[in-house]
C-alpha cells in the first residue's frame, strides 16, 4: 500500500495533491501511525469525560457533544464525497446533494412504509445509490464546465420538487419525516444510545476517507486529476474522458448516498433542507475552506464548518457585553462563514490546510510548472 | 377559455420576472464567463430595498427605483472591489459570488428577522380587469409592462449605443475586442451594474406580486433563472427573452391541467432535453 502511494504521488500532476502532501517518502509509515492514533483517540472519545469549557457545553462524552461531533463526522464524509468531484477531478456539480437525499429518504422510506427492516433499507440504499447516479451521470456528463453544474442542478432540484411536492405521500413534504424508531437496532435510539450513533459516523467517515484514498491511488484514481488539470490532453493521450469522469461521479454520488443513510439514523429522520440548493452550496463552501483537491482538506473543513454553523451562536452568546448590534449577525452563522469563506477565496485559496503545510513544495511546484510551460513553448 | 387567458396572462406575468432575472445573467456569463450567484442577492435587495423606501414614503414607484439604483452601485462595486481581484479565474469566480450570495441572506435575516414582511402594495395592483371574461390582476399587467419595456431599452443599448457594441463584441470574441484597444473591463462593471439593477427590479416586483418580502426570494427565483439562461443560450439576450416566455407558460399550463408541481419538473425534463439535443441553448454559439 504505501509503495503505491508514493509512486502515485511521484506520478501525479505538480499541482495536484502533492502541493499539499509534498514530504520525502519516509513519512507514510509517520502518517499512518498518526491517523491510527487519532483515530483510536476517537473511538476511545466516549469514555473520556473530559470538560472543555468554551467549545463544548458539558463534557465531551456527553450525549450533546456527542451528537454534534456525529454530525461533524457525517458532514465531512459528505464533503469528502463532493471534494472527489470537485477538487480530484474538476467537475463542478450542484447536485450532490440529490443523492444525500436519496440515501437519507429511500432509508427512512423503507423503515416506515414497507414491512421490511432496517437490512432491506440498506440494500435499497446501495442499489439506488448505484443506478441512480449511473443513470444521472450518463446523461449529465454529456456536457462540462458550466453546463454540467446547472445539469446536475437542475435534477437535484427536479428531486427537491418531488420531495416538497410529495406526490405518493410518502415523503411528508416541507415537514419531512421522522424515522421508525421502533425497526431500528435498540442501540442506536434514544438519548443514551448517543456514543453507538457516534461510532456509526465514525464508521462511515472511517470508510469514505479508506475509500477515498484507496479510489485517488488506483489506477483511475491518477486520471482524475489529469482530467481536471488538461482534459484534452488525457483525450489525446487515448483515454476517453466520459468514462472516467462517469466512474469518478458514480463512485462520489454512492458514498454520499450511504453518508445520506447514516445521517437519517444519527437525526432521526429525513428532512426537506437536505433537498435544498443551499445544502450543495454549504458542501462547496466546507471543501473550500478545508482546501479542494488536498488530502485531508474536505475532511477538515466539513468538520469546522459543521461545528462553527453549530457552535458560532452559542459561543458568542458566551462572550458577555455585547451590544443588540453586534450580536444579532453573530447569532447568524451563515454570515460569519459566508464572509469568511469570501476572504479565503480571496486571500488563501489552498484553505486552511495549506495554513499547516511548509511553504517549499509550492515553490517548488511553480518553479516545475513554470519550466514546464518554457519547454511547451 | 377563461381561464386559457387567465393562464396564459399569468404564464406570461411569470415569464416576465423570469426574463428580469436571466437576461442580466445571462449577459454577465456571456461577457465574462461568470455564473453569478449573487445575483440572488441583489434580488433580495431590491425586494428589502423598496419595502423599506415605500414603507417610509408611501411611494411604491420611488422603492422599486431606489432598489434598482442601490442594486446597481452595490453591483458595480461587488465587480470593480472583488471580482476583478481573481483576474478571470472563473471558478474562484464562481465561488466568490456562491459566498456573497450566502453571506447577504445571513445579513438579511439577521436584521430583518427569517419570516415573511408584508409589503406595502398600491391598492390598484391587486384590482382586476377583465381580459374575454377572465379576471387578470394588474399587478400581472405591471409585470409584463417591466418586461417589455426592458426589452426594447437593452435592445436599443446593445445595438445602437457605442457601449452596447462593446458588450454584443464582447460576448462574441473578447480577445479580439481587447487586442484592438478597447477596455473591456468598463464593460463588465457595466453589464454587472444592469444585471443587478435588473435583479432589484424583479425582486420588489415579486415582493408586489407576492405582498411580502423574505430572505429566500432570491435563491427560488435564481434557480428558475438559471434554466432560463441555459435554454435560452449563454450570453444570448434574445434567446433569454423567448426562453423565459417558454418556460414560463410552460409552467403555468402544466400546473393547472396536468398537477401542481408538475409544471417545475417538465421545464427540468425541458433543460435535460435542450442540453442534450442543442447543449449550446436555443439562440446560443456554440461554446468552444
Amino acid at each position: 500500500m504505501t509503495s503505491v502511494e508514493a509512486a502515485t504521488r511521484a506520478q501525479e500532476e505538480p499541482s495536484s495533491a502533492v502541493a499539499g502532501t509534498g514530504g520525502p517518502e519516509r513519512r507514510p509509515v509517520r502518517r499512518w501511525v498518526i491517523a491510527g492514533v487519532l483515530v483510536a483517540l476517537a473511538v476511545a472519545l466516549p469514555y473520556i469525560p473530559l470538560r472543555i469549557p468554551v467549545l463544548f457545553d458539558g463534557p465531551v462524552n456527553g450525549p450533546g457533544a456527542l451528537h454534534l461531533l456525529s454530525l461533524m463526522f457525517v458532514m465531512a464524509a459528505i464533503a469528502m464525497t463532493y471534494d472527489l468531484l470537485f477538487g480530484y477531478t474538476g467537475l463542478l456539480s450542484f447536485g450532490h446533494h440529490l443523492y444525500v437525499a436519496i440515501g437519507m429518504y429511500t432509508t427512512v422510506v423503507v423503515l416506515g412504509e414497507t414491512d421490511y427492516g432496517l437490512g432491506a433499507a440498506l440494500l435499497a440504499v446501495l442499489v439506488l445509490g448505484l443506478v441512480v447516479p449511473l443513470l444521472l451521470g450518463s446523461i449529465c456528463l454529456r456536457v462540462s464546465g458550466i453546463a454540467f453544474a446547472m445539469v446536475t442542478l437542475a435534477f437535484a432540484q427536479a428531486g427537491a420538487i418531488f420531495v416538497v411536492r410529495d406526490p405518493f405521500r410518502i415523503t411528508g413534504g416541507e415537514l419531512g419525516l421522522a424515522i421508525a424508531y421502533q425497526k431500528l437496532p435498540e442501540r442506536l435510539v434514544g438519548v443514551f444510545n448517543a456514543p453507538y450513533r457516534y461510532w456509526l459516523a465514525l464508521a462511515l467517515l472511517v470508510l469514505v476517507v479508506v475509500a477515498v484514498r484507496w479510489a485517488l491511488s488506483s489506477r483511475p484514481g491518477r486520471v482524475w486529476p489529469a482530467i481536471r488539470d488538461n482534459e484534452p490532453r488525457v483525450a489525446v493521450l487515448g483515454l476517453r474522458p466520459y468514462t472516467f469522469k462517469l466512474q469518478v461521479f458514480v463512485l462520489s454520488s454512492f458514498l454520499a448516498t450511504l453518508a445520506g443513510a447514516v445521517y437519517a439514523v444519527v437525526v432521526g429522520g429525513a428532512y426537506a433542507e437536505v433537498t435544498h440548493a443551499t445544502f450543495v452550496l454549504a458542501l462547496l463552501v466546507m471543501v473550500v475552506l478545508g482546501g479542494t483537491g488536498r488530502p485531508y482538506g474536505a475532511l477538515v473543513g466539513g468538520l469546522v464548518y459543521t461545528y462553527l454553523v453549530h457552535r458560532l451562536g452559542a459561543l458568542s452568546s458566551a462572550v458577555q457585553d455585547l451590544p443588540a448590534a453586534v450580536r444579532a449577525p453573530l447569532m447568524e452563522p451563515l454570515l460569519i462563514l459566508g464572509t469568511l469563506f469570501v476572504l479565503l477565496v480571496l486571500f488563501l485559496p489552498g484553505g486552511l490546510v495549506s495554513l499547516f503545510r511548509r511553504p517549499g513544495p509550492n515553490v517548488r511546484d511553480r518553479l516545475r510548472r513554470a519550466l514546464r510551460r518554457k519547454d511547451a513553448e | 377559455m377563461t381561464t386559457f387567458v387567465l393562464m396564459t396572462i399569468t404564464g406570461m406575468g411569470l415569464a416576465a420576472l423570469y426574463f428580469l432575472v436571466a437576461s442580466g445573467l445571462s449577459l454577465i456569463f456571456g461577457l465574462m464567463h461568470v455564473l453569478n450567484f449573487a445575483h440572488a442577492a441583489f434580488l433580495t435587495l431590491g425586494g428589502y430595498t423598496a419595502w423599506l423606501v415605500a414603507g417610509a414614503s408611501g411611494s411604491f414607484l420611488l422603492g422599486i427605483v431606489v432598489g434598482m439604483l442601490v442594486a446597481a452601485a452595490l453591483g458595480a462595486a461587488t465587480e470593480t472591489g472583488l471580482l476583478r481581484r481573481m483576474h478571470g479565474d472563473h471558478v474562484p469566480q464562481v465561488l466568490l459570488t456562491v459566498g456573497l450570495l450566502l453571506a447577504f441572506t445571513a445579513l438579511v435575516r439577521a436584521i430583518f428577522g427569517s419570516d415573511a414582511r408584508p409589503m406595502p402594495t398600491p391598492a390598484w395592483m391587486n384590482q382586476v380587469i377583465r381580459v374575454l371574461d377572465a379576471p387578470i390582476p394588474n399587478s400581472r399587467f405591471v409585470l409584463i409592462a417591466a418586461a417589455i419595456a426592458v426589452w426594447v431599452v437593452m435592445t436599443i443599448f446593445l445595438t445602437r449605443t457605442r457601449y452596447g457594441l462593446i458588450v454584443r463584441a464582447g460576448v462574441e470574441n473578447r480577445p479580439m475586442v481587447t487586442a484592438l484597444g478597447i477596455d473591456v473591463r468598463r464593460a463588465f462593471t457595466l453589464v454587472f451594474a444592469l444585471g443587478a439593477g435588473l435583479a432589484a427590479l424583479a425582486g420588489s416586483l415579486v415582493a408586489a406580486v407576492q405582498g411580502a418580502v423574505s430572505p429566500e426570494q432570491g435563491m427560488t427565483l435564481l434557480i428558475f433563472a438559471f434554466i432560463v439562461v441555459i435554454i435560452g443560450g449563454l450570453g444570448s439576450f434574445h434567446g433569454s427573452a423567448l426562453a423565459a416566455l417558454l418556460v414560463g407558460l410552460l409552467q403555468e399550463y402544466t400546473n393547472f391541467y396536468a398537477m401542481v408541481g408538475m409544471g417545475d419538473l417538465v421545464v427540468v425534463l425541458l433543460l435535460a432535453g435542450v442540453l442534450l439535443t442543442r447543449p449550446q441553448g436555443l439562440l446560443g454559439r456554440r461554446l468552444v
